[in-house]
């Protein structure tokens, strides 16, 4: 007996609005049907009304979660097409603020997983804990989710010594606070019973379906575009972190072990912070074509940029993780339990926003 | 023009995805561009493998048919259905063809990024 | 049974039942409201729940754009809550489209779709914004319950 099960756009779950066609078997799911469009705005065509340093405002809000990396990827590409040095300072000051970026979408993450297979109280403390990270933004930028630090050839705001003690101390105490529900997350029956094997992606498919970030590093990958070196990133010491079971569990392990190698990055940049200039003084028009790509919470972003000599870009391309593990997602779908479904969709974290721009 | 570039036509499309799939290469993702001046689209496909990325780059007219991709890699299918809203360019056999309906709701019939609307003026005369 | 009635009416403006809908929004406004539910803001202490049905929910808060798909799911859950209530239009987008007014998908604000009561402005609007609107809310929640005897 086959059934058509609608999953979203309004569930529980879901956070936003997607809309999933599964065909059931008795309680198997064969197929599933992606349906988009729900918060499809079109921004990339703004780039006719609005100049790039407009746009940069409009890159933060294809996702409010991950802003302040669009912003900085965008800048990155305008820059590289107009050849501006940035200063040095510029560059630490942005991975700091992606990094802090990067813990408070994690824990975000983390909580919603919790929530999603029914463990309230982990969601509840995942959530009080990234408190301190939207602090750390509001008192450094001025605002709590899109910060706008990221203008083209730098940044805008500046740190002091004791704000850069400040927030040291927080990292730490963040980071001594995932340390304690470390234990609860990844060491509960209760947990791994919910996620170990449940929407397995093995290595060959996760290359072959072009997933990216955690869905390709928990299968084995150790892929991750923070080790192409951009910003002040090739100044610093990473590791990326790889897991090889490839089924939700692993792809929540490395989301939560990231978190500590943000916390290492955000010290690390803040100890060799240089003086200096915050923002390069230019004049230039934007010509020719770029790429750029840059690691978000969800995986690789990638941006096509081509400028026509005028201050409106002709075309700006935003390919965003999301976007790129769909396609992943609707091959772990077939063959899962009805039950194990928001399980597996929340374990690539979809941010909607972001796939449909 | 961007490092590592190298250009298809029509024909040699398929195979040369081919060939990338074969070798390992990830499909990172599918950009279209209108040229505005000689009426064509640029279709650009990045790939990457080991942090290493190259693009293969179709330039066709507005009005021909470019054949999917999504036969060799799957993950085609969202970007070519959604290059297939926004421009109209015309790609034949998608794995899952939405028909210009990914984003936009059917009472829609321009494409929004060019002034072509080749693709949705099928699907309109089909309804007729 | 008028009793019963007051006694229910009571009981709704102690503890309104708020659905959130996401209608196309950047994802901004979303973790706001979400983050009000959690220790540091914790509007359950006013006894504001968040329900995922919109028939058992005395507000309505929607952040984001309306976009030409996303009107009718609106305007459906809209239809689907009970009498009296209130909508809240969130953060610049749900006021008028914000900075993605003149996008090609974007119908303009809320009120373009649903009546709207409150607006809570900013981009996102903080926290304590968003929990006085949905106690500003509740006023005109009162007002009308009055208003209907
Ligand atoms: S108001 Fe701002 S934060 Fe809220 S959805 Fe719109 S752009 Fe995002």
């Amino acid at each position: 007996m086959r059934t058509i099960l609608p999953f979203g756009p309004q569930h529980p779950v879901l956070p936003e609005p997607i809309h999933l066609k599964l065909v059931v078997e008795e309680e198997k799911v064969v197929e599933a049907l992606p349906n988009l469009g729900y918060v499809h705005r079109g921004l990339e065509k703004l780039t006719d009304i609005r100049d790039y340093n407009q746009m940069v405002n409009i890159v933060e809000r294809v996702c409010g979660i991950c802003s302040c990396i669009h912003a900085l990827n965008f800048c990155e590409a305008v820059e590289e097409m107009m050849k501006i040095e940035v200063p040095q300072r510029a560059h630490f000051l942005r991975v700091m603020w992606s990094e802090i970026h990067r813990i408070h979408s994690h824990l975000l993450w983390l909580g919603l997983f919790a929530d999603g297979f029914g463990f309230e109280s982990l969601f509840m403390q995942l959530w009080r804990i990234r408190e301190r990270s939207m602090d750390l933004m509001e008192a450094t930028a001025g605002n709590r989710v899109v910060i706008s630090t990221n203008i083209v050839g730098g940044v805008r705001k500046d740190i002091t010594e004791e704000q850069k003690t400040w927030i040291l101390a927080e990292i730490d105490k963040i980071e001594a606070e995932v340390r304690q529900v470390e234990k609860t997350l990844l060491s509960d029956y209760t947990v791994k019973s919910r996620c170990c094997g449940k929407g397995v992606l093995t290595k060959e498919q996760a290359h072959q379906l072009g997933a990216v970030g955690p869905c390709l590093r928990g299968s084995g990958w150790a892929q991750d575009a923070r080790m192409t070196g951009y910003a002040a990133y090739g100044q610093l010491d990473f590791e990326p972190v790889v897991e090889h079971d490839g089924d939700s569990y692993a792809r929540c392990v490395v989301r939560f072990r990231e978190v500590y190698t943000s916390c290492d990055l955000v010290r690390q940049a803040l100890a060799k912070l240089p003086g200096g200039e915050l923002a390069a003084k230019f004049k230039a028009k934007p010509e020719g074509e770029v790429w750029r790509r840059v690691e978000q919470p969800r995986g690789e972003l990638f941006y096509y940029i081509k400028g026509n000599g005028s201050k409106f870009l002709e075309r700006v391309r935003i390919r965003t993780p999301t976007f790129a593990n769909i396609p992943p997602l609707l091959a772990m779908l077939p063959g899962c339990d009805l039950a194990d479904v928001p399980v597996i969709v929340l374990s690539i974290d979809p941010c909607i926003s972001c796939t449909e721009r | 023009m961007l490092a590592n570039e190298q250009a298809v036509t029509v024909d040699t499309l398929i195979p040369e995805c081919q060939t990338r799939f074969d070798a390992g290469l990830r499909l990172v993702g599918i950009s279209a561009v209108e040229i505005k001046t000689d009426s064509t689209f640029d279709v650009l496909y990045h790939f990457d493998k080991d942090l290493q990325v190259s693009h293969l780059r179709l330039n066709v007219p507005k009005a021909d048919a470019v054949p999917s991709i999504s036969g060799v890699y799957f993950a085609a299918l969202l970007a070519e259905n959604e290059i297939k809203d926004q421009f109209g360019v015309n790609f034949q056999n998608i794995v899952i063809d939405f028909g210009c309906t990914l984003y936009l709701e059917p009472e829609v019939v321009k494409s929004p990024f060019c002034t072509f609307t080749f693709a949705k003026k099928d699907k309109v005369k089909e309804e007729a | 049974m008028s009793m019963l009635k007051d006694w229910i009416n009571k009981g709704r403006l102690k503890s309104p039942w708020v659905v959130h809908f996401d209608c196309g929004s950047c994802n901004g406004c979303d973790i706001e409201v979400l983050a009000c539910l959690t220790p540091v803001y914790d509007v359950e202490r006013f006894g504001i729940l968040n329900i995922g049905d919109p028939k058992h929910a005395d507000v309505l808060l929607v952040t984001g754009t309306v976009n030409h798909r996303n009107k009718h799911v609106l305007k459906n859950i809209y239809d689907q809550m009970p009498e009296p209530k209130a909508v809240i239009a969130m953060g610049a987008c749900g006021l008028t489209g914000g900075v993605f007014r003149e996008a090609y998908n974007v119908v303009g604000g809320v009120d373009k779709v649903i009546p709207v009561d409150v607006y809570v402005r900013g981009c996102p609007p903080k926290p304590e914004a968003i929990i006085d609107g949905v106690v500003l809310a509740l006023e005109k929640v009162k007002a009308k319950l009055e208003a209907a005897g």
